[in-house]
């Protein structure tokens, strides 16, 4: 089979425009990535699977990661002005100092794509998606027209992460009920409040317990 | 080129189930088979719209037994979720946790002994049998055949769970596989009662085909029924027994040689129509070929350690990076797809369930055809939910 | 009012069967406690063992598994009871006639199980409706349902007819239906039925 670089190279011949990254795994299967860009997703897979030399006609998972926003703390080197006596004269001198800043980067939504080719026996071509941020810009298209697998495992991710696939037939909650709000499997979920006490609470247990029992006696649980 | 053999340039059209008009005549009748029915193997529920006995419509619902697997795969170490990995399809618990095992061995390099990947493959296929033979025993419980294939079918059950539990101190729920082999060594006892089951398994496989192959009322309501074309099932991820009955030879023990495979000899079972009755015979030959395994395996059994003495239990911190490690289970492609950021506990922690993916093609099955089938067909594709819903 | 024991081993060996009717009502419900058909998980698999050849529930007069609740006498919640799965949970058993039992099947009807940690995982199926017997294990054995079974048939038997301590179904007062929860938007409303289920206390 072809190696990642070889595969970006294919893609970026057949698909004109399609940004394509290869992401190393630096663990020993050595199972690299290609984060592929959402407006040209769809055109990228259906050159995947109808390539005579890839065929990766077999969709086999479809999963949704979730990346929190990540504040980074950086050391950088700043050069600015500072006054200074200099031979009995207060004159401007510059001087470097280090300085920590700090900035966030956002988190996003990220749908992982596993391919194999049935037809030719290799695999796994590993495809991702990411999206702009977690909150507003979760929208990626959908591979439910490429591989028909993609369709109850979309929802999942679409249920699970909050990820909106575009173009998918039948985009609805699939795991939990209608009513429910919010994606469960996004790291930042908090659970409801439905604790049950142990008879000899501890550490985290206790204190969660003692939280809940403190709602009760407010008034804003009824046990 | 597709894998039938059809050249089938865009796969628009299958996108897709048909369209199925009704016939105009009297009303329609919308039905929710299940959450409880008693052929959904639990908590599974069809919403069907029928147009007399005729199925125009079916949406599976799920998540009835979504028991959060994923989730608390994420909040625990790496070697806790073994005995979760259980409890996903809980006929198959060893298969579970061999793709696990397997997985996780991807993601850190980890070696295994020889003795292990035997044992893993004796455990492996021991739990292919007994899979294999439940199934059709409820396919024929569905059949109207209420209890008698299905008491058969336990009976060889048993004799095999004895043999888990023997060996692994319980009969559903073993947790027997660990990052670099096994938990514990089989003792020769044990190896002499496995001989002893796996030669009394050809004549109980003889007997179930006996008492079924050439049943009138098994042949009338399964040939011809739920057929399944090739070029769909490789595109909506059908894998397993269910992809090899449309006649695509694809088995993963094959394809991907994992543990020791290659070094037996054995035979991948097709099937031509994809209809219910060639996914009971995938079944019934792969048992077959199963105990050939079984018997190369249980023959060349080496001596040593059951467990790399090298691998790390405690404090187990894979180096960041993802694997995604799979097995032919004998439901399909069992796989699990790990991402490590460098902590006890994997960052992502997913399962690709191969009874949940082989459902994406149920509405295609069994549209047109009448209520009754769709029972049968659901039981063919041979599905547990706690792995569906996970 | 119990018979004498010794007068009636003596009656009968004169072939003359005695017995009262509270004796006879309660011999008859447990002989043949019918079950529900109803699995839910794991456990529903050592259900199914249990009927089969090897454990043969049929000796406990319960071999009939009974599709349709109407025509069941006893529930078996045989597995993990998930938020999703719960409000049809009550209403199977709402749809029961009485009397009704129930049997707590595995660690996760009981309470959880491993599962408990879960947003979607009933933390026991007795928030909602009363439980008879529980049993641990995950899955129970076999052996463990039968026992089990011989707990509820031993808790029937000793069960009176008439009186305060009189069971449920022949009670006016006792509830009969019981309240099925609804879908919120986290979490089912509400949490658990207060006249079936009160919070354990808290030992600090």
């Amino acid at each position: 089979m072809k190696s990642v670089e070889e595969i970006k190279a294919a893609i970026e011949a057949a698909v004109p425009g399609a940004v394509v990254k290869v992401i190393l795994n630096p663990a020993p299967n050595a199972q690299h990535s290609l984060l592929i860009d959402a407006p040209h997703a769809v055109a990228v897979a259906e050159f995947l699977r109808d390539d005579d030399e890839l065929a990766l006609d077999f969709l086999s998972n479809v999963t949704g990661v979730d990346f929190l926003d990540k504040e980074i703390a950086e050391k950088v080197k700043v050069t600015r002005q500072v006054p200074k006596e200099v031979d009995g004269v207060q004159q401007m001198v510059d001087e470097t100092v280090e300085e920590t800043r700090k900035r966030v980067e956002p988190g996003y939504l990220e749908a992982v794509y596993h391919l194999f080719s049935v037809s030719k026996k290799h695999g796994p071509v590993i495809i991702r998606m990411r999206t702009a941020n977690r909150t507003d810009l979760v929208e990626l298209p959908s591979l439910t027209p490429i591989w028909r697998s993609a369709e109850f495992q979309e929802r999942e991710v679409f249920d699970l992460f909050g990820i909106v696939f575009t173009g998918h037939p039948d985009l609805r909650r699939i795991l939990m009920w209608d009513e429910f709000k919010d994606h469960p499997m996004r790291r930042d979920y908090v659970e409801p409040d439905d604790y049950e006490y142990e008879p000899t609470a501890h550490d985290d247990v206790l204190k969660r317990a003692q939280a809940h029992k403190a709602k009760v006696s407010a008034g804003e649980v009824s046990q | 080129m597709s894998p039938s053999g059809i050249k089938t340039e865009k796969l628009a059209g299958w996108n897709r189930p048909p369209v199925i008009e009704s016939d105009g005549e009297g009303e329609l009748l919308e039905v929710a088979m299940g959450p409880h029915h008693p052929s959904t193997h639990g908590v599974f529920r069809m919403d069907v719209v029928l147009d007399g006995e005729r199925v125009i419509k079916l949406k599976p619902v799920f998540g009835y037994l979504h028991r959060n697997h994923e989730q608390l795969g994420e909040r625990q170490s790496y070697l806790a979720s073994m005995p979760y990995t259980d409890r996903l399809d809980y006929f198959c618990s060893l298969t579970n946790n061999w793709a696990y095992a397997l997985a996780v061995e991807k993601l850190v390099g980890q070696e295994v002994p020889e003795r292990a990947e035997y044992l893993r493959v004796i455990l492996a296929e021991l739990t292919r049998i007994q899979n294999h033979a439940s199934t059709i025993g409820f396919l024929l419980q569905e059949m109207g055949a209420s209890g008698t294939p299905l008491m058969y079918a336990f009976r060889e059950r048993e004799k095999i769970l004895d043999l888990f539990e023997s060996l692994t101190g319980s009969r559903m729920m073993c947790n027997y596989m660990r990052f670099g082999g096994c938990r514990v060594d089989a003792s020769p006892a044990w190896l002499e009662a496995t001989r002893k089951v796996v030669a009394g398994l050809p004549a109980f496989v003889d007997e179930f085909e006996r008492f079924l192959m050439t049943n009138e009322i098994l042949m009338a309501r399964c040939q011809g029924i739920g057929v399944l074309k090739p070029d769909l099932a490789v595109n909506a991820g059908i894998s397993g027994p269910m992809l090899r009955a449309t006649g695509v030879n694809y088995d993963i023990r094959k394809v991907d040689h994992y543990g020791i495979y290659d070094r037996f000899k054995f035979r991948v079972p097709l099937g031509d129509h994809g209809d219910i009755y060639d996914r009971y015979m995938v079944r019934m030959l792969e048992m077959r070929e199963s105990i050939l395994i079984l018997n190369q395996a249980l023959k060349d059994l080496p001596a040593g350690p059951v467990m790399d003495p090298k691998a790390k239990i405690r404090n187990f911190r894979p180096k960041a990076g993802e694997s995604y490690g799979r097995i032919e289970a004998p439901k399909g492609e069992l796989g699990f797809y790990l991402i490590s950021d460098g902590g006890p506990n994997p960052y992502r922690y997913r399962v690709r369930p191969p009874s949940f993916i082989n459902l994406t093609v149920l509405e295609d099955m069994c549209l047109g055809s009448n209520v009754a089938d769709v029972v049968l067909i659901f039981g063919s594709v041979d599905i547990v939910l706690g792995e569906v819903d996970r | 009012m119990a018979v004498d024991e010794k007068l009636k081993i003596e009656l009968g060996k004169q072939g003359v069967m005695v017995t009262t009717i509270q004796e006879l009502y309660n011999w008859g419900r447990r002989s043949s406690i019918w079950p529900m058909q109803f699995g839910l998980a794991c456990c529903a698999i050592e259900m199914i063992a249990t009927t089969m050849a090897r454990y043969d529930l049929a000796r406990f007069g319960s071999e009939v598994f009974r599709p349709s609740p109407r025509q069941a006498d006893l529930m078996i919640i045989s597995g993990t009871v998930t938020k999703k799965m719960a409000p049809q949970v009550v209403r199977l058993y709402n749809q029961m006639a009485e009397p009704r039992y129930v049997i707590a099947m595995g660690a996760c009807a009981i309470s959880g199980g491993p599962f408990k940690q879960g947003y979607n995982v009933l933390k026991g199926i007795d928030r909602y409706i009363p439980v008879d017997v529980h049993i641990p294990g995950c899955p129970p054995r076999p052996e463990a349902l039968i026992q089990a079974f011989m707990t509820l048939q031993k808790k029937i038997d000793e069960q009176h007819l008439t009186g305060e301590d009189r069971p449920r179904h022949l009670d006016e007062q006792a509830p009969g239906e019981f309240n099925v929860p609804e879908f919120g938007e986290h979490d089912l409303e509400p949490p658990s039925n207060p006249g079936t289920w009160t919070v354990p206390k808290i030992i600090q």
